[in-house]
């Protein structure tokens, strides 16, 4: 009959070498010079425009400035996480900002003209948002309309559906406060040590667990000291982070203290976790991948690409709705520029910084939070110099410009090593 | 040769509008034999090997798998009996690794959750169970794999899933000789582990350096299934071009005479 996989004794086909550190960092840099960068770039970009801005204006490096980053970057993130998604797949979504918008706009609009409870309007605004990703994502597959027209067409439109729903582009106030606090509270100190406990235990647990079983199975592992690493490092940056946001930002403490971990960014980690897990360990984001690495592939392995490619456009949209929320939170209002202006141009330099690929199949959710990092940390450096709007417009400009450089770059020395 | 072959096509038709691609053909493959599938461009080859494996739809003809009748309606039938085609473009995905690309649209699963270790386990026993040794670590992306590798990953792929049938389209066509002699010996090695292989080629020596019998398609009609080692090469080449080689071939099997067999057109 056919191949007995059973019968066959186990050897390993590949002839690798047991890893070990050296052999893991050499591994990794010949990744990187035959242009597989992952992080890199990101990561550099920011400790350089860290570096510059701490030096220029030493309040940069102050710890009321460090929670300011995820308060003001919160929104562009998440919207770029949903935006990964669509750019896995080779599509692009510039509708994004604008149905944040929309999404906000459903929200205040029930809340304050109409009087709801906070979880009816969070829902239906989340419902908003998947509803316009399902729309989008019929007339991209269905009909066949380009996704840049399709979304384009709805940039515009969603502008005026949000001027309609706030009444002529009013300013609405939003009140609630479990929606305020997203943006506004601070959890209690103890509280932030316990997220980043949990976090560092969880990502412990799924490591081991998966170096342990892969050994017993024998097949090939990261050496164990190259995890344990990893978990050490995970554990060093959220604590740091958790101790410097739990430092005394208030001037005067005794009149209000102000300390602790901001509410949205537990908010920010649980996505990043649950999206990234849904990417990387399920059959769906697989097929994502696929999708976008060659659909007549994925269509002969029998994927229902359409499914696919609708879903993507629902996941940003919802996406989206979470962002428009969380801005709403942010001015505890809503107005004609709520998810406007920069806010998709951002969230789409965001995803590219980080390292998704606008040619589709490569990017992962951990990309939009580098990314959004990076705008982040430009937006206020700017701001504290005092830059003008211009200026500022023109070095953000500059820095996509660089990461799709990079991006091209990298692609043209993988293509020439073989390596994508 | 075993008796019953493993499958077999009686006076299959197929035409495209007024095009008659093939006319009248029968074709059968059995187990633990690679029967290579012969003929010029237009012979009708892609669209056979469509028609079995249910892209395409047959206008008329019967279809026998293990000495019964069956009915083929669609790609998923054709694996549900165990015929998998690797086609000469691959369709593979270059961002994804082997094991993911191996498993791709039928991936292990614990719960919610990818069962990865249990999938690259599974395609290490396949690999190593086809005795290659070429491929170096099954996490890397198939970008980096050579011609002949990435051949190698789209075959292993397709007998992963019990498959009885393995048709491959051309998968010679693109690789230097090192690599195709690679994949000439896992061809082979394919029909010893007891599967039927459908060889389509264009390259004689290939069709001769593996096969045990060549079907040679002629302007859509099946001129001759004889066993590798009773024509020669030239003999073939002639069945290729002309239709007929001597008694065999159109003169002397055929009961059609000259149907004035039109032009193929549908096809590679």
């Amino acid at each position: 009959m056919t191949t007995q996989p059973k019968t066959v004794p186990r050897e390993p086909a590949a002839v690798t070498p047991p890893p070990s550190i050296g052999s893991h960092f050499r591994g990794y840099l010949a990744r990187l010079r035959g242009g597989d960068m992952g992080a890199l770039p990101a990561l550099l970009g920011l400790l350089v425009l860290c570096t510059f801005f701490s030096v220029i204006r030493p309040n940069f490096l102050t710890a009321g400035n460090f929670a300011n980053l995820f308060t003001q970057g919160a929104t562009v993130v998440l919207i770029a996480m949903g935006l990964v998604f669509v750019l896995l797949v080779g599509e692009i979504d510039l509708s994004a900002g604008f149905a944040s918008g929309v999404c906000a706009a459903v929200l205040a609009n029930l809340l304050t003209l109409q009087g709801q409870p906070w979880y009816v309007a969070t829902l239906a605004a989340l419902a908003t948002g998947a509803l316009i990703g399902l729309v989008l994502g019929f007339l991209v597959t269905k009909v066949g309309i380009p996704s840049f027209v399709v979304t384009l067409a709805a940039f515009l439109a969603f502008q005026g559906v949000m001027l309609l729903l706030i009444k002529g582009g009013t300013n609405v106030p939003v009140q609630a406060a479990p929606i305020v606090a997203i943006e506004n509270r601070y959890l209690p100190p103890l509280v932030g040590w316990l997220v980043a406990a949990v976090a560092v235990g969880g990502y412990a647990a799924a490591q081991l667990l998966r170096h342990r079983d892969r050994s017993a199975r024998g097949l090939v592992t990261d050496p164990l000291s190259v995890v344990l690493l990893r978990i050490g490092g995970l554990a060093a940056l959220l604590g740091a982070g958790v101790y410097v946001l739990n430092l005394e930002r208030s001037l005067n403490a005794l009149i209000s203290s102000n300390r602790g971990m901001p509410v949205v960014v537990p908010l920010l980690g649980a996505l990043l976790v649950g999206l990234t897990f849904l990417l990387s360990r399920t059959a769906y984001g697989r097929h994502v991948y696929a999708v976008g690495g060659n659909r007549e592939a994925a269509r002969r392995a029998g994927i229902d690409v359409d499914r696919i490619r609708i879903s993507v456009f629902v996941v940003c949209s919802s996406m989206a709705a979470v962002g428009g929320i969380v801005a709403a939170s942010r001015f505890s209002s809503v107005d004609a520029n709520t998810g406007g202006s920069d806010v998709l141009l951002y969230a789409v330099g965001a995803a590219v910084i980080g390292g998704t690929s606008l040619f589709g199949g490569k990017g992962r959710v951990m990309d939009a939070v580098l990314g959004g990092a990076v705008v982040a940390v430009i937006d206020n450096g700017m701001g504290l110099l005092d830059a003008s709007s211009g200026v500022k417009y023109v070095f953000t400009g500059l820095v996509l410009l660089l990461a799709a450089g990079v991006d091209a770059l990298t692609r043209r020395r993988a293509a020439a090593t073989g390596n994508r | 040769m075993p008796e019953t072959p493993l499958l077999e096509l009686r006076g299959v038709d197929k035409s495209f509008g007024p095009v008659q691609v093939l006319r009248d053909v029968a074709f059968s493959v059995h187990p633990g034999q690679v029967t290579a599938l012969v003929g010029d461009n237009g012979a009708g080859k892609s669209t056979l090997v469509k028609c079995i494996s249910g892209i395409y739809d047959t206008d008329a003809g019967e279809f026998f798998f293990e000495g019964r009748p069956v009915t083929v309606n669609g790609p998923r039938d054709a694996a549900g009996l165990g015929i998998e085609v690797v086609y000469q473009d691959l369709a593979l995905c270059d961002n994804l690794d082997i094991v993911q690309n191996m498993f791709l649209g039928r991936e292990r699963r614990s719960g919610l959750v990818l069962d990865e270790a249990a999938m690259e386990e599974l395609a290490a026993e396949t690999l190593a169970g086809l005795s290659v040794q070429t491929i170096g670590s099954l996490r890397q992306h198939v970008s980096a794999l050579s011609g002949g590798q990435r051949q190698t990953v789209a075959i292993a792929k397709a007998v992963l899933w019990n498959s009885k049938l393995v048709v491959l389209d051309e998968p010679t066509a693109a690789l230097g000789l090192a690599q195709t002699a690679q994949v000439l010996e896992l061809v082979r090695r394919l029909a010893d582990n007891g599967l039927a292989v459908v060889l389509i080629s264009h390259n004689m020596n290939d069709v001769f350096a593996v096969s045990d019998r060549i079907a040679t398609l002629y302007l859509g009609q099946m001129v001759a299934q004889v066993r590798t080692t009773d024509v020669t090469h030239a003999q073939v080449v002639e069945l290729i071009t002309s239709g007929r080689s001597g008694r065999l071939g159109r003169a002397a099997e055929n009961t059609n005479g000259y149907g004035g067999a039109g032009t193929a057109g549908a096809g590679e």
